[in-house]
């Protein structure tokens, strides 16, 4: 079967800076995939090139949704990418201060939603409908993500694991296929990546989502990922399953070696 | 701050204030007896109302800061309290209709002349709200689509003898027309560099209007505008007054009507996404551009409305009337009423277009004024007098 994110030779340039080196990764269906490295390793950046956000330098970007066919995301503006079946969440959390948790998650589904402007101002029952059930399925993602009692709260009230999970939350109204979390346990306690991991494995089981994660809480990625892709310095230098990754010599000298000194 | 600093700071911005004034408030030069003349009493007034404000400004601030801490949640406006009590909300807007209703019989015609103004200022502030509250776009040239409303009834009345209740719903479409147009070159920009080119552009279409000769008849304007009719039937000067007066209402009733709806609608929470944060709203799969370009649009069907009340009014109209002082004025109603707020817009500019009307003293350092309260809306106030609150969505607890 064909992956559903297939990225090839994906090179990036920031003048003279190569944050990104010809980078392959695949991910199958109904995976849950790692992206790990040092901190500007280029994950973030990777992201932003896969989401249309930055347009690679060279490279490919294809993608395989369930029961469609092969199409290219090259050059395509972020917002086609959402529509074609990719949502991401961010580092640094991107929520929108002026409007509360349900309507947060209301601009996911507008990629979904059909009415016009004149619709807007004439409200025929079409879109009263449409509209109803554009709230009443927020509401209900909301539910699902534990963040139903915050519904009318306005985002930027909401405590800090709240809100990387309203995060979330917005990127799964989009109603995509594969989901791109960056960094999404970082400055969370211990329950809340607790929480956090029984959320990515119900997401991967019962909404029909692949995951492509970016995280440094090396219990969760080892404990989650069915796949683990390595990069340093914009190359990939390894990939594998959690414990391949664990015995790779080279992972251990870039990256978990530092890490588990501290640990 | 203790107190003692903070009369330390107060003595010492006085003292500034007193030596930066010296030249102008105390220096007299006597130019028929060839003297200076030393006032100082005005020294010690300057010193004195300086000193006091500086204490005031330095209280209020304090106070500001205490009450963000103790209620953030409890900070929903008072109107906005009043209108979603439903015990108050009917008597309430009950008495602000019949206020409405009763003014041009009540009051002189003078006064109605003025509060058509002020209702007009009022369709312009909510559309230019949907520009710079909503979708945050800088809009610095938004007269440019006032004029073009204006100017589209004056013209197509002189040329064509077509009626106010025909050019109306024209320009609505005309002004939609000069959004698209002038809003697609320039929206690629962003913040500053957007203000600044809508300035330019709004400039653009005076300077235009101000030497096509042929086309708008240049400085001398466009005379002999005619007011609106009634199915036909013209008016005597006072009912034509009363008459527009009615007109201005239904539009401003219009207007938050479908301000209202499209504000909670799909598009409109796609404008405050953009506003909040550009490249989340992309993430989440709104297209940008084509948001921005609504919102600009939009924006501009109501000043064109506007406009042609405005020369329906004025009978009327030459270049003078669309500068960017007209501009600033809008947007001086957008900030200070409160950005994406449509209540505080309307409030902004009953305050800001009447009460210079009224105080013929201040009128003449309006912009001064207008300034002074911008910083102190600013400070102390930053979200306007009104802020926006955004709609409550009741859910009935579903069964499992
Ligand atoms: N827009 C940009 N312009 C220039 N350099 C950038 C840009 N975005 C990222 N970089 C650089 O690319 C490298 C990778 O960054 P990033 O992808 O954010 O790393 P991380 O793996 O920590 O997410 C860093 O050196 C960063 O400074
Ligand atoms: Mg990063």
């Amino acid at each position: 079967m064909e992956p559903i994110l297939n990225v090839t030779n994906l090179t990036m340039n920031f003048g003279g800076l190569k944050a990104l080196d010809d980078v392959t990764i695949r991910l199958e269906k109904g995976q849950i995939a790692a992206l790990i490295g040092p901190n500007g390793a280029g994950k973030t950046t990777f992201f932003n090139c896969i989401t249309g956000i930055y347009e690679p330098t060279t490279g490919e970007v294809q993608i395989t949704p369930p029961g469609k066919n092969t199409q290219s995301l090259k050059g395509l503006k972020p917002n086609y990418v959402t529509e074609r079946g990719i949502a991401r969440t961010f580092q640094n959390i991107r929520l929108f201060h002026g409007m509360t948790v349900l309507e947060n998650v209301l601009i996911g589904r507008h990629c979904r939603l059909s009415s016009g402007i004149i619709k807007a101002m004439l409200q025929p029952p079409s879109q009263k409908k449409e509209e109803k059930k554009a709230v009443f399925d927020s509401y209900e993602i909301l539910e699902k993500i534990g963040l139903a009692k915050y519904v009318n709260d306005m985002a930027v009230n909401l405590p800090y694991g709240a809100q990387r999970r309203l995060e979330i939350a917005r990127a799964l109204a989009t109603d995509p296929f594969l989901l791109l979390l960056d960094e999404p346990a970082a400055g969370m306690n211990p329950q809340e990546t607790k929480e956090l991991d029984d959320l990515i494995l119900w997401l991967r089981d019962n909404e029909n989502v692949s995951i492509l994660l970016i995280e440094h809480d090396m219990k969760l990625v080892m404990s989650l990922s069915d796949w683990i892709h390595v990069v340093d310095y914009g190359k990939k230098i390894a990939e594998g399953t959690p414990a391949d990754i664990k015995a790779n010599p080279d992972v251990i000298k870039a990256y978990l070696g530092e890490e588990s000194d501290d640990a | 701050m203790p107190i003692k600093n903070q009369i330390k700071q107060s003595l010492i911005i006085a003292f500034w204030f007193m030596i930066l004034t010296f030249p102008i408030m105390v220096i007299k030069v006597n130019t028929i007896r060839h003297t200076i003349d030393f006032r100082w009493a005005n020294f010690l007034w300057v010193g004195i109302v300086t000193f006091f404000a500086s204490m005031i400004w330095n209280y209020f601030l304090r106070r500001n800061e205490e009450q963000k801490k103790t209620d953030i949640a409890d900070d929903i406006p008072l109107i906005h309290k009043l209108l979603q009590n439903d015990r108050f909300r009917r008597p309430f807007l009950g008495l602000v209709a019949a206020f409405f209703i009763a003014y041009p019989f009540v009051f002189p015609m003078y006064h109605t002349s003025i509060m058509i103004s002020a209702l007009v200022y009022v369709m312009l502030g909510l559309g230019l709200n949907i520009v710079v509250g909503l979708a945050g776009l800088l809009d610095l040239g938004y007269v440019a689509f006032y004029a073009v409303g204006a100017y589209a009834y004056a013209l197509l009345n002189l040329h064509f003898g077509l009626s106010f209740w025909v050019v109306l719903p024209m320009s609505a479409f005309l002004g939609t027309l000069f959004g698209v147009l002038l809003g697609y070159p320039v929206l690629r920009l962003r913040g500053d560099y957007l203000a600044i080119v809508t300035l330019g552009f709004g400039e653009i279409i005076r300077i235009v209007l101000e030497n096509w000769d042929d086309f708008s008849n240049g400085p001398r304007g466009i005379g002999d505008i005619p007011a609106p009719s009634f199915f036909g039937h013209q008016f005597g000067q006072h009912d034509a007054m009363i008459y527009m007066y009615f007109i201005v209402i239904g539009l401003v009733l219009m207007t938050i009507f479908f301000v209202h709806r499209l504000e909670h609608s799909k598009i409109g929470r796609a404008w405050i996404a953009l506003r909040d944060d550009e490249i989340a709203c992309q993430a989440m799969g709104i297209d940008k551009f084509k948001t921005k370009l609504t919102a600009f649009a939009l924006g501009a069907t109501w000043a064109a409305m506007g406009g042609v009340v405005f020369a329906a009014k004025t009978s009327f109209i030459n270049p003078m009337s669309f500068t960017i002082w007209e501009s600033i004025t809008i947007l001086c109603v957008v900030v200070i009423g409160g950005m994406g707020s449509a209540i505080g817009v309307i409030a902004g500019a009953l305050v800001l277009i009447l009460l210079p009307e009224y105080l013929r003293a201040v009128a003449e350092y309006r912009m001064l004024v207008f300034g002074a309260l911008q910083v102190i809306v600013m400070v102390f106030k930053p979200d306007g007098l009104i802020k926006s609150v955004r709609k409550v969505y009741t859910f009935k607890a579903r069964e499992e």
